[in-house]
């Protein structure tokens, strides 16, 4: 029987829930007039969150409800990012939304019940509760995805995603039924020794593809990619940001626990799968990046590309590989909403700011704008003394330690093919002639420039000290 | 005891540069000025290495370690020794008269040129100053981003192109050389210099190791066959761009050399030594030739800068054949000083030339040395000076050009006169591209209309011209103190030559 003491340990999801189940009521009984009060409420609500998280974090890893849920070091530290890039979305997402008329209560409900679905996901301690998280989150963002209702391309984006995703979540469950056949269980932790023993290895390990493909999908690696780019183009830029930033670091916690909890006896085959789906991403989100010229597109690509990274630290399968995968993933969360925020800040009312060009001459034009995106571009692309680099060292040094030198310089190789095009993107930003010269402003009030000029810099100060944060990484897959 | 000059001297140019920026485009002059102080006290304060430095003690100095990545053990560690001291002063001396070349040729976003210039200085002089490998690889790439946007804004028609070359090839070069990183790292757990120099290694990781680290600071230097990127990006860039480039980005190749083959991978940098030599001899004899025909006179000088810089590869591998194979230190000392001096004697020479090369392209706006002739009717200063930088450009005696290229010619004799022969074919080819240009650029009746308009150059260009025509004079009339600033270090830099690691 559940205790208080479960309860407790789920107390930052309950809370949220709670927090989520109010704001629906306020949504509905508000003044229109008072409305932009749900923006900040939706905040305080995150950074409330996080603060439970945090605060309740216990010394040891504790399981609730045998073991479907389990708080670790490893659900903090996701939780804890995947809530702030949370809020960063909400910050960078409100003027967009007014201009677009889509400022609505459900924009907020939906992403704090996705948001939701990570913190289950992450903190899974069962298979039924990484798939009860996982259609958590991909329900609310299919939702998310058509908030525009009335535009052509969200909804094609929309039902291309449903699609693809429901196929890939029939996948993962499939992989996990023949995972229970051939091992009787359904919680990660038996899973771990009931897998050494079981007497259908082959069984399991189909099971264990069919699982990959799940991650794939969600990670959105290569050959699973296909959705990406169509999702991120047909959105409105304000839920593009989200899905480009919290569900990464989910996707990452899902393949942790499925594979290094549930799997990690199994990492032999599981290996050499990443490193196929690792090459695969790579080549294909940098090769197909080039010939992009709308930029929420090329951001598309260039995240299968950064998926592609993210898996080179998993293909080392040890503590130090988790930690760079795991480090790598904050980065892009930190990057993608910075991308993202920047091209969300330069959209006006009839101006999306979508294709390359658009950027062209900004320098001239807002010189501020231009300066942060090079950064973030320069952080992408992974050059130092930007965060982006540092992270890309710890993937390929894990690759390297795990004996994967091939995989690494195959990683390097791509680096190479990835800078240009970023690199074209400080060309048009900083080389091109505007096509009108009048001077844009970031839009929305001094909190939205305050956060994301932060956001940005943030990447240039963690450059230098990144240390911190990296240790955190490392010691929660410690002992 | 102050103990963080060092880090004065990285951090005073990139601080340096914010208010620099803030100053906004509409206060170009502000700007300008506010540059120009952060570059003089930048050089102030190199100076003051020369007081503090033991020039006796050829080990590394001034150091300064704090542990930067307490998980993986990285230091933030600075040290220098003679060879660096000498190339931070070049550094800083060569950023203020960028800054006093682009003064009025600059007009467009001042603030962001003289910015950038001086973040370029602050990563340049951390190059040199960093003893930790990814510290040093971090200043190595950041680099890349100032001059990156220096071509691309403020340089010619095809400035994009040239960037992006620029950027791309000198990417490509040095994430082979992040990969051998890590394989070190992973093997000794530091990326301390000091420690990776003594650790051993087979011949088969050395290999490995070698051509990682040759890739990245062959395309720096750049050597043939990767090369290509070198004229473009000078004909592309911006004056100050290109002197910058030839000054001094191209030394930190030939420093990697010093920093990084020789003291990780000794052995196999004595087995492939012959593959840096030919093509040091290549670049030396058939990119002379090139020169020889050019047209454009960036592109022309842009080759003779690899030319040139084939003797300091020349110089330094040419150690390893006479330390190991006929046990003469002292001719290996020689060839390894010889391309020391050079790096530092190219530094003023084609920093000179580029900046004679502006000073012709900011009043007629071409580098087509057919448009010119007879400017030393209009412009006798500027011929004057003109002539003086052609002469140590081709290696006369008396000019800075001529002390370096002799020692590594010397040393090179020792090992093998059939090199030497080789190299010594720059006496005859570089005077011959040089002069050419001279006779096409300077000499002969004015045909171009526009040039007998020209004007001589002003108190601002005399400046520049004359602090590098003095630098030239006086390294190559009493190129002692340089030499002496160097020696200790040369010597130990030799000796370490000798240790087998495997």
């Amino acid at each position: 029987m559940p205790n208080l003491n479960d309860i407790l340990i789920l107390l930052p999801e309950a809370f949220l829930v709670a927090w989520a189940c109010v704001l629906l009521l306020l949504d509905a009984f508000m003044e229109p007039k008072l409305r932009w009060t749900l923006h900040w409420f939706s905040i305080v609500g995150l950074l409330m969150t996080i603060y439970l998280v945090v605060a309740g974090q216990p010394d040891q890893a504790v399981t609730a409800f045998n073991g479907m849920f389990v708080r670790d070091g490893v659900a903090e530290i996701l939780k804890v990012f995947a809530l702030l890039s949370t809020a960063l979305v909400f910050v960078y997402a409100k003027p967009y939304l007014i201009d677009r008329k889509l400022f609505i209560g459900e924009f907020y409900t939906l992403t704090i019940f996705a948001v939701i679905g990570i913190m289950l996901l992450v903190s899974a301690g069962n298979l039924i509760t990484v798939y009860l998280g996982l259609e958590l989150l991909t329900l609310s963002s299919y939702a998310l995805v058509a908030l525009n209702r009335d535009s052509q391309m969200s909804s094609e984006a929309a039902i291309k995603y449903f699609v693809l995703g429901a196929l890939a979540s029939g996948m993962l469950l499939y992989g996990m039924s023949m995972v229970y056949g051939a091992t009787g269980t359904l919680d990660l932790a038996h899973l771990h020794t009931a897998a050494a023993a079981t007497t259908m290895p082959h069984l399991l390990v189909f099971g264990l593809i069919f699982m990959i493909v799940g991650i794939g999908f969600k990670l959105g690696a290569a050959p699973f990619h296909m959705w990406i780019p169509d999702v991120y183009q047909g959105s409105p830029t304000a839920v593009t940001i989200f899905i480009g930033s919290a569900p990464k670091l989910a996707a990452f916690g899902m393949a942790y626990r499925l594979l290094a909890t549930g799997m990690g006896d199994l990492s032999q085959h599981w290996q050499l799968m990443l490193a196929c789906l690792a090459v695969l991403s790579l080549a294909i989100g940098n090769l197909v990046a080039i010939v992009q010229s709308n930029l929420k597109r090329l951001l598309a690509y260039s995240t299968i590309s950064h998926m592609g990274y993210l898996l080179l630290g998993l293909v080392n399968a040890g503590p130090e590989g988790y930690a760079a995968a795991l480090f790598y993933a904050i980065s892009y969360a930190l990057m993608g909403t910075a991308a993202f925020g920047i091209i969300l800040a330069l959209a006006r009312v009839g101006f999306e700011c979508e294709d390359i060009d658009d950027l062209k001459g900004l320098n001239q034009r807002s010189p501020w704008a231009a300066f942060l995106m090079m950064l973030v571009m320069f952080s992408l692309a992974g050059v130092p003394p930007l965060f982006g680099f540092f992270a890309k060292l710890l993937v390929l040094q894990a690759a390297i330690h795990a004996g994967f030198m091939w995989l690494a310089i195959v990683g390097a190789v791509f680096a190479i093919i990835g800078l240009y095009y970023y690199l074209r993107v400080v060309k048009v930003m900083y080389f091109d002639k505007p096509v009108d010269g009048a001077e844009i402003r970031l839009q929305g009030d001094v909190s939205v420039r305050l956060v994301l000029s932060l956001n940005v810099l943030a990447l240039l100060v963690l450059g230098f000290s990144w240390g911190p944060l990296f240790g955190w990484c490392q010691r929660v897959f410690v002992g | 005891m102050f103990n963080h000059l060092l880090s004065l001297l990285i951090w005073l140019p990139i601080v340096g540069a914010v208010p620099v920026l803030l100053a906004g485009s509409g206060r170009p002059n502000v700007a300008r000025w506010l540059a120009l102080l952060v570059a003089v006290i930048t050089f102030v304060v190199s100076l003051y290495l020369l007081p503090q430095y033991n020039a006796a003690d050829g080990a590394k100095q001034l150091v300064e370690s704090h542990l930067w990545i307490a998980s993986l053990g990285v230091h933030y560690s600075l040290a220098v020794d003679g060879i660096s001291v000498a190339l931070i002063l070049l550094t800083s001396f060569v950023g203020i008269l960028v800054i006093v070349g682009a003064w009025e040729v600059i007009q467009v976003n001042p603030h962001q040129y003289m910015a950038a210039m001086l973040v370029l200085e602050g990563l340049m002089i951390g190059v040199f100053c960093a003893t930790d490998a990814l510290l040093f690889y971090v200043f190595f790439e950041a680099m890349l981003i100032p001059m990156f946007i220096l071509i691309g804004v403020w340089g010619g028609p095809r400035r994009v192109y040239a960037t992006l070359k620029f950027f791309i090839y000198t990417f490509f070069g040095s994430i082979f050389m992040l990969v051998g990183l890590i394989y070190l790292y992973l093997k000794a757990g530091t990326f301390d210099l000091q420690t990776l120099a003594t650790l051993p290694l087979t011949m088969k990781e050395q290999t490995w190791l070698f051509f990682a680290f040759l890739i990245a600071f062959a395309v720096k230097v750049p050597m043939v066959p990767v090369h290509t990127w070198l004229p473009d990006a000078h004909v592309e860039a911006p004056t100050g761009g290109s002197v910058v480039l030839a000054a001094v980005m191209l030394k930190i190749g030939g420093y990697g050399f010093l920093r990084f083959s020789l003291p990780i991978t000794p052995d196999a940098a004595d087995a492939y030594a012959w593959v840096v030599i030919g093509l040091s001899l290549i670049a030396v004899v058939y990119i002379g030739y090139i020169a020889l025909v050019q047209e454009d006179m960036k592109k022309l000088v842009a080759y003779s800068s690899v030319a040139h810089m084939g003797f300091v590869t020349l110089g330094i591998f040419i150690a390893f054949m006479l330390v190991r194979h006929a046990d003469n230190l002292d001719a290996a000392k020689l060839g390894m000083q010889g391309a020391m001096v050079q790096m530092i004697s190219h530094g003023f020479v084609s920093g000179a030339m580029f900046s004679c090369i502006g000073v012709l392209y900011d009043r007629l706006h071409t580098r087509q040395i057919k448009d010119y002739g007879g400017v030393i009717n209009v412009m006798p200063w500027f011929g004057f000076f003109y002539v003086l930088f052609a002469m140590a450009n081709s290696g006369l005696p008396g000019t800075s050009g001529f002390v370096g290229e002799f020692q590594v010619i010397l040393a090179s004799f020792q090992a093998n006169p059939w090199i030497a022969l080789f190299a010594a074919f720059t006496l005859i080819i570089g005077a011959a591209y040089t002069l050419y240009m001279v006779k096409r650029v300077l000499w002969g009746d004015i045909t171009n209309p526009h040039v007998a308009e020209m004007k001589d150059i002003n108190g601002r260009e005399w400046l520049v011209l004359g602090a590098f025509a003095a630098a030239v004079l006086v390294l190559g009339i009493w190129p002692q103190p340089l030499i002496h600033l160097m020696d200790a270090s040369v010597s130990q830099l030799v000796t370490q030559l000798g240790n087998h690691k495997i």
